[in-house]
């Protein structure tokens, strides 16, 4: 350690690069955002219903992402070997109240650009392919202009400064997400799902509320004083979560009330059950909202601010934490569930929950870089099964996601849509060399190097999972014979149930472009989609087999460019007080120098905390924590290649036993065999938690306040008199049966009454008169105010 | 030796318009007749104009009188005559448990007597007090509390426009 | 002059009008100690700028008068709104909020 600050003080530190597109990435969002208010003005006069500027506008985005991405390469580029790469900040005073100052801006670093380039990727494909997916639809223009907000916001999101900003375009998202979820409200299924999404996210926000104001208390006399950020700042936190100064009881609590956020709204065990309903959505919104963007914002969260988690939850220690148990559970029971789904959508969707698993039980255990990596590959397979089940749903099986009833046999018909459906399925299973197998093996395996074999082998079970259930799901879709709307059976689609939306609103039979729009035209059976709906997927496709190579450690040292270009360096950097609270910090590269800190030599492998993460730097700061990197070994790669075949294998065999042949053994397993029974009872009721929330919290809490609410208030009427006897009576009673019934049900009795006893206690409460509300409110804030008197005096 | 008159002529000046005041007050809340009522409101919102010259505020003393018994005072009027065809004294003006209110204003009374005198005790106000000129309020208004400014401004609309779509018949 | 005489002045006006909220059924006489309790409050809040010798409670007491303001329109457009309906403003009246 102490040598080591020697090298750094005479080591001459190189200049970073810069460029016009790392200052300017701030447009990104920007311009999606100015297209949406033209979309929402000017739209509908536009020729094509304003989804031009829809489409313009992110494309724009885009190649301001991947000019960004270049800059940010080249500036990695040109730092040195141990130097810290520091982000591309800039600040702008957003609003002051009282000498409090509140700024928005840009943090452009390894994460930001990635996330960035991911998100303004697929949306641009997205909102390609719902050009064709949704002509025709009664509220194109809305559509459009509400997608590309959606987008705008995620992208604030992603290159936010300060948590004010990042709260901001969280916020955005959820509120498009509602609309886009609920954009064929007319079907009240819709609109259902459209709010049980809002809500359940929602319960979720609250956390990220108090955890950003939790962070700004703890935070902002240190980050002002050293740092001169303010305690929203992101940057500030980072440094001031390693720095050594936090309570740790605080500082727990701040990453735990972020971490109710990011379970919220990534669809983490127990708040996950909104994401597979809000598959009711049109399919481009699925595949954008849930596969790739909006679920992602939760990891995001937890990545974006690392250190605030990493010493928190005390990251890489001995202990398993929360993030870690949540994923793990999440990650087997969607799992599970994705087995009982006949809605392609909703496999997918569960599919999802479980992937989302997987990046936070990276994030979780330590495996910072794999988890961004999951997130980055994720977004290509995920978006673009969800884009084959929408092109399946559009040409093939006439507007139904229904894998039983209307699909089979279609790999003859869409061979497009099954190669790249079937690509993306083993990169989703983690087949070698498909995407997926790099990062979610990455993940796995740096989760057992750090120390945590019981997740390892959670991971891997669900990796067996995955590949069971996707192949399930293939075998329904593709292979097999044709069933209902795929063998060509028009009738059977008025009996379709609440996804098929398309028909419901008479979206076709009212639209005049209607005939010539060969891609809807149902009467000529399944066949492949048009090129709008199959370029995108093939692009996607062509990413799901070739995005693993950014990051390919089987292949060496060499291939690592994630770690390269996205893991930020967790050395000291010491740097001048900059200006007075409030006044920028702009990284200057020759304003910084920077500390190594000697990686640890068992960093390979093994469990060390490095001097970032468990002690405070002892000069300047530190922004990220050190975490390590298990060495890949193919003999673990092979072992986690041999259980996904495992799965693939015996799914491939059960489904073509069960649903091909119709085995006698196993049809009708779940009627004759108990555990079987218990089992799928269990699965296709969600684990009965919907009914837990909605018949238990809201009836079992709700109703019974309001029913004694309502009994205390048949006694208001009779005045306080009548009120004192009945107190007397039910004691007198409790009395009475104590000593009469005790040895029959004395107890239970007892606590019943004394249950009814204390309600009635409080019974005056709900009487419906203002001025008596007026009069408790104000005797309560007295009683308060005298306690705090006399506890001062 | 003319600051220690002065003194006491403000103080006698407090205490009668205190006086004034607190009579007000409580004739507000305990007359039968709800145009009484508004006027006696009048005195006492005069009689904190008044207080507020007392404490060198003559921008927010005129601000009052031109905004509460201007404008306030008419809309109570109008809204009485509006509600009621009938004016003069009338019984049913209290609520039946109208007694509850006497303990917790008194308990709250109590409450804010204490915090007061143990924290002030007999602490003097600054005697040369200077006069809080209307550029250094809108200094104030147009500079650090800008927000709190344009969120005011939004409210009043909101309530304009509220009080139209909630007063207009259809 | 006494800082707390001031103080005093605005807490019993604050009671008074607190008490006329309880007490009173009337929606115009409640609206009316809410005035009470308003002003007692930009009393406290003027006099505490005198005593620190700064012109935020100014400020601030400017603010509680236009919210005042705000506040009366609002509340009065409701009371003649409820008035309309049910041809009363009794607040005892309207207890459709009971439990």
């Amino acid at each position: 350690m102490t040598s080591i600050a020697l090298v750094a003080a005479s080591e001459v530190l190189s200049p970073l690069d810069g460029g016009w597109f790392l200052d300017n990435a701030w447009l990104a969002p920007v311009v999606p955002t100015i297209g949406f208010f033209l979309i929402v003005l000017f739209g509908k006069k536009l020729p094509k219903k304003g989804s031009e500027i829809g489409v313009l506008s992110l494309a724009a985005s885009l190649v301001l992402a991947l000019g960004a991405a270049w800059q940010w390469i080249a500036r990695v580029g040109s730092a040195g070997e141990e130097q810290f790469v520091s982000p591309v900040v800039h600040t702008w005073t957003w609003w002051q109240a009282g000498g409090v100052q509140f700024t928005i801006g840009q943090h452009i670093d390894g994460l930001s650009v990635i996330v960035l380039v991911v998100v303004a990727f697929i949306s641009t494909l997205v909102q390609i392919y719902s050009l064709e997916y949704l002509r025709g639809d009664r509220r194109y223009t809305h559509f459009f202009a509400a997608l590309t907000l959606f987008s705008a916001g995620m992208l604030a999101m992603v290159i936010a400064e300060d948590m004010i900003l990042f709260l901001l375009g969280w916020e955005i998202m959820g509120l498009c997400s509602f609309m886009l979820i609920g954009h064929w409200w007319e079907d009240g299924a819709n609109s259902r799902a459209a709010l049980k999404a809002f809500f359940t996210v929602r319960t979720g926000d609250v956390g990220l509320l108090v955890g950003i104001a939790m962070l700004f208390f703890a935070a902002n006399d240190w980050t002002t004083s050293n740092l001169g950020l303010s305690g929203f700042s992101i940057r500030g936190i980072s440094a001031w979560a390693l720095s050594g100064e936090p309570n740790s009881t605080v500082i727990l609590l701040a990453a735990i009330a972020l971490f109710i956020a990011c379970i919220g709204k990534s669809g983490q065990f127990p708040l996950h059950t909104w994401l597979p309903d809000a598959m009711a959505g049109p399919t481009p919104v699925s595949s954008l909202l849930h596969s790739s963007t909006m679920v992602v914002a939760g990891v995001f969260l937890v990545a974006r601010l690392y250190p605030v988690f990493f010493t928190g939850l005390d990251i890489l220690g001995p202990s398993s934490n929360v993030i870690m148990i949540i994923a793990a559970i999440t990650i087997v029971i969607a799992a599970a569930l994705a087995f009982v789904q006949t809605d392609i959508k909703r496999v997918l969707a569960y599919s999802t929950v479980s992937q989302l698993g997987y990046m936070m039980l990276g994030l979780g255990a330590g495996a910072w870089l794999p988890a961004v990596f999951h997130i980055f590959t994720h977004a290509f397979f995920k978006a673009c099964l969800f884009l084959c089940a929408g092109s399946i749903s559009h040409s093939a099986s006439h507007h139904s996601f229904d894998m039983k009833k209307d699909m089979g046999g279609l790999r003859r018909h869409m061979p497009i849509t099954f190669a790249s459906w079937v690509v993306s399925t083993l990169a989703l299973c983690g087949v070698f060399p498909f995407s997926g197998f790099f990062s979610k093996d990455e993940i796995i395996d740096n989760v057992g190097a750090n120390g945590y074999s019981l997740f390892m082998v959670i991971g891997l079970g669900g990796a067996f999972l995955t590949a069971a259930y996707m192949t399930r799901a293939t075998y329904l879709t593709f292979f097999g014979a044709p069933r209902g709307a795929a063998a060509g059976e028009h009738d059977a689609h008025a009996t379709h149930d609440a996804h098929d939306s398309h028909d419901a609103h008479g979206a076709h039979a009212t639209h005049a472009t209607h005939a010539t729009h060969d891609g809807h035209d149902a009467h000529a059976g399944p066949h492949e989609s048009g090129p709008l709906i199959t370029v995108p997927i093939a692009i996607l496709a062509v990413l799901a087999i070739g995005a693993g190579l950014f990051n390919a450690t089987p292949f060496g040292e060499s291939w690592e460019y994630l770690k390269r270009w996205v893991e930020p360096r967790a050395v000291v950097v010491v740097e001048p007080r900059a200006g007075g609270p409030g006044e920028s910090l702009v990284f200057s590269a020759t304003a910084v120098t920077a500390t190594p800190i000697a990686s640890a030599p068992s960093a390979e492998e093994g469990h060390s905390k490095s001097p970032c993460g468990s002690e405070a730097p002892s000069e300047g700061v530190c922004f990220a924590p050190q975490v390590n990197h298990a060495k890949f070994k193919w003999s673990k790669a092979l072992l986690s290649l041999a259980i996904v075949f495992a799965g693939i294998a015996a799914s491939w065999l059960l489904s073509v036993a069960f649903y091909g042949r119709r085995d006698p053994r196993l049809v009708g397993l779940t009627q004759r065999n108990g555990v079987a029974r218990v089992g799928y009872r269990l699965l296709a009721n969600k684990y009965y938690l919907d009914d837990l929330y909605e018949r238990g919290v809201v009836a079992n809490v709700a109703g019974p306040i309001s029913r004694a609410a309502y009994w205390f208030n048949q006694n208001v009427l009779d005045g306080i008199l009548h009120m004192v006897a009945r107190v007397a009576r039910s004691v007198a009673t409790v009395v009475y049966r104590d000593i009469d019934q005790r040895l029959v049900d004395g107890a239970v009795n007892a606590s019943a009454d004394a249950t009814k006893a204390a309600g009635t206690t409080v019974q005056p409460i709900q009487s419906g008169c203002v001025g008596q509300y007026g009069a408790l409110l104000f005797a309560t804030a007295a009683v308060a105010a005298l306690v705090f008197v006399i506890l001062n005096t | 030796m003319f600051a220690a008159e002065l003194l006491v002529a403000q103080n006698i000046g407090f205490a009668v318009i205190a006086l004034l005041m607190i009579v007000g007050a409580l004739r507000v809340v305990t007359t039968s007749n709800v145009v009484h009522a508004a006027l006696w409101l009048v005195v006492v919102l005069s009689g904190a104009a008044a207080q507020y010259v007392l404490l060198a505020a003559e921008f927010v003393a005129v601000t009052q009188v031109l905004v509460y018994i201007g404008a306030v005072m008419v809309l109570f009027l109008f809204g009485t005559m509006l509600t009621r065809a009938r004016i003069g004294t009338e019984r049913d003006l209290n609520n039946p448990y109208w007694r509850l209110g006497i303990p917790v204003a008194g308990l709250l009374f109590a409450a804010m007597a204490i915090a007061t005198v143990s924290s002030f005790g007999d602490e003097q106000l600054p005697a040369d007090a200077r006069v809080v000129s209307v550029a250094e309020i809108s200094d104030q208004i147009f500079g650090p509390y800008l927000l709190p400014f344009w969120a005011l401004s939004f409210v009043l609309l909101a309530a304009i426009i509220g009080a139209i779509v909630l007063a207009r018949k259809d | 002059m006494l800082t707390s005489q001031f103080l005093l002045l605005g807490a019993i006006l604050f009671c008074i009008g607190v008490y006329g909220v309880i007490a009173r059924k009337n929606a115009v006489l409640v609206l009316m100690s809410i005035e009470l309790i308003l002003n007692s409050v930009n009393i406290n809040l003027l006099a505490f700028a005198l005593r620190n010798g700064s012109a935020d409670g100014h400020t601030f007491a400017l603010y509680i008068i236009a919210v005042a303001a705000a506040e009366v329109g609002v509340g009065l457009a409701l009371v003649l709104l409820v008035y309309r309906n049910r041809r009363s403003i009794s607040l005892d009246e309207l207890s459709e909020m009971r439990g």
